[in-house]
C-alpha cells in the first residue's frame, strides 16, 4: 500500500509531519529533564529526548550520527547517568526543592540566550534546501578520518582523552580503603610507593 | 517546514535554552549534568543540520558531531565521577551545599 503524496487532510508533506512529532517529543522531554521533580524520571525522560533527536538525524540525512547517538547516548551515557543517580539518592531528595531560589535568573538568562539565537537565526539569509536529501556517504567519512590526515590527528587525540577519561574516571570515583584511626591518613603517592606483599598465604 | 534550515536551527536554540536553564537552576548536581548533556545535543543538532544544507560540508558535519559525541562521554565520566566522589564525603547530591568549596 502506497502512501499519498501528503498527509490527508492537512496538505503537509510527510517530512514535515514527522519533523513536527519529533521535535515536540524531544522538546516535552528536553523540559521533563529539567523541570521534573523525580530526578530518575528526568533521567528516563532524557532518553526519550535523545531518542528523538536520533530521529531527527535521520530526516536531516546524517545516517551515521543517528546511530552514534542511540549507540553513544542511549546505549552509554544514559545508562551512566541512571547509575549515578541510583548512587547518589538520598530520602529527602525527592521531597527537597529542585530549583535554586535564583532560578528566575537562571530562566531570565536562558531566554536572552533563546531569543539572541533566534533573531540571529530569523535575519540571516539561509541557503534553503538543495534538491534531494543527500544520505551522509560513510565510506567519505571514513577515508576522511582514517586515511586523508585531516582529521587523522584529532582521532588521536580523541583516543587519548578517552584514556585519560576512563583512567580518571575510576581514580576518582575508587573508594578510598578505611585508615587506622589512630594513623594519619596516607596520601595517595604514598599508597601507591607502598611495596605491595606478594607472598602467597600458608596452606595449613 | 522540514526543508528550511531556520526551523532545524531554532529547535537547536530552543533546546539549548532549555539546557542552559537546567543548568543554572537545578540544585541536583546530576540535573546539571543532564542539563549539560542537552546543551552538547543542541550544539550537534545545529552542525548535522548546516551540513545537510551545504553538501561541502556534509561529511566534516558529521565528523564534527562524533567527535563532539566522543567528547561528551568523557565528560560525562569524569562529571559523574566527581560528583560520586563528592557524594561519598558530603551525602548530598545538591550543590548549594558544598559550601565549604566556596573557601
Amino acid at each position: 500500500m502506497a502512501l499519498p503524496p501528503t498527509v490527508p487532510f492537512l496538505d503537509w508533506a510527510w517530512d514535515d509531519l514527522i519533523f513536527l512529532v519529533l521535535a515536540g517529543v524531544m522538546l516535552a522531554g528536553a523540559l521533563f529533564v529539567v523541570i521534573g521533580r523525580d530526578i530518575i524520571r528526568s533521567g528516563l525522560a532524557m532518553i526519550v529526548a535523545f531518542a528523538a533527536l536520533a530521529g531527527i538525524y535521520v530526516l536531516l540525512g546524517a545516517v551515521i550520527v543517528a546511530a552514534a547517538q542511540v549507540l553513544i547516548y542511549i546505549g552509554a551515557i544514559s545508562v551512566l547517568i541512571l547509575f549515578a543517580i541510583m548512587l547518589t539518592q538520598t530520602k529527602s531528595g525527592p521531597g527537597a526543592l529542585v530549583f535554586h531560589r535564583q532560578w528566575w535568573a537562571g530562566g531570565l538568562a536562558a531566554m536572552g540566550i533563546v531569543l539572541l539565537m533566534v533573531i540571529a537565526v530569523i535575519n540571516t539569509d539561509w541557503p534553503g534546501k538543495v534538491g534531494e536529501r543527500l544520505w551522509s556517504a560513510t565510506g567519505a567519512i571514513a577515508l576522511l578520518l582514517f586515511s586523508d590526515g585531516l582529521y587523522v590527528f584529532t582521532l588521536q587525540v580523541i583516543a587519548l582523552l578517552l584514556t585519560a577519561a576512563v583512567v580518571g574516571g575510576v581514580f576518582l570515583a575508587k573508594r578510598e580503603e578505611a585508615p587506622d584511626p589512630g594513623e594519619p591518613r596516607p596520601s595517595t603517592l604514598e599508597r601507591l610507593r607502598r611495596p605491595v606483599d606478594v607472598t602467597p598465604p600458608e596452606q595449613p | 517546514m522540514s526543508q528550511s534550515l531556520e526551523a532545524y536551527l531554532i529547535l537547536s536554540a530552543l533546546l539549548f535554552g532549555i539546557g542552559t536553564f537546567g543548568f543554572l537552576a537545578r540544585r541536583n548536581a546530576i540535573a546539571m549534568l543532564m542539563a549539560i548533556e542537552l546543551m552538547l545535543n543542541a550544539v550537534n543538532l545545529a552542525a548535522v543540520a548546516f551540513g545537510a544544507f551545504t553538501p561541502a560540508l556534509q561529511v566534516h558535519a558529521a565528523l564534527i558531531a562524533l567527535i563532539v559525541m566522543a567528547v561528551a562521554a568523557a565528560e560525562a565520566t569524569v562529571g559523574l565521577a566527581i560528583v560520586i566522589a563528592i557524594y561519598r564525603n558530603r551525602r548530598t547530591p545538591l550543590v548549594d551545599e558544598y559550601a565549604s568549596m566556596r573557601e
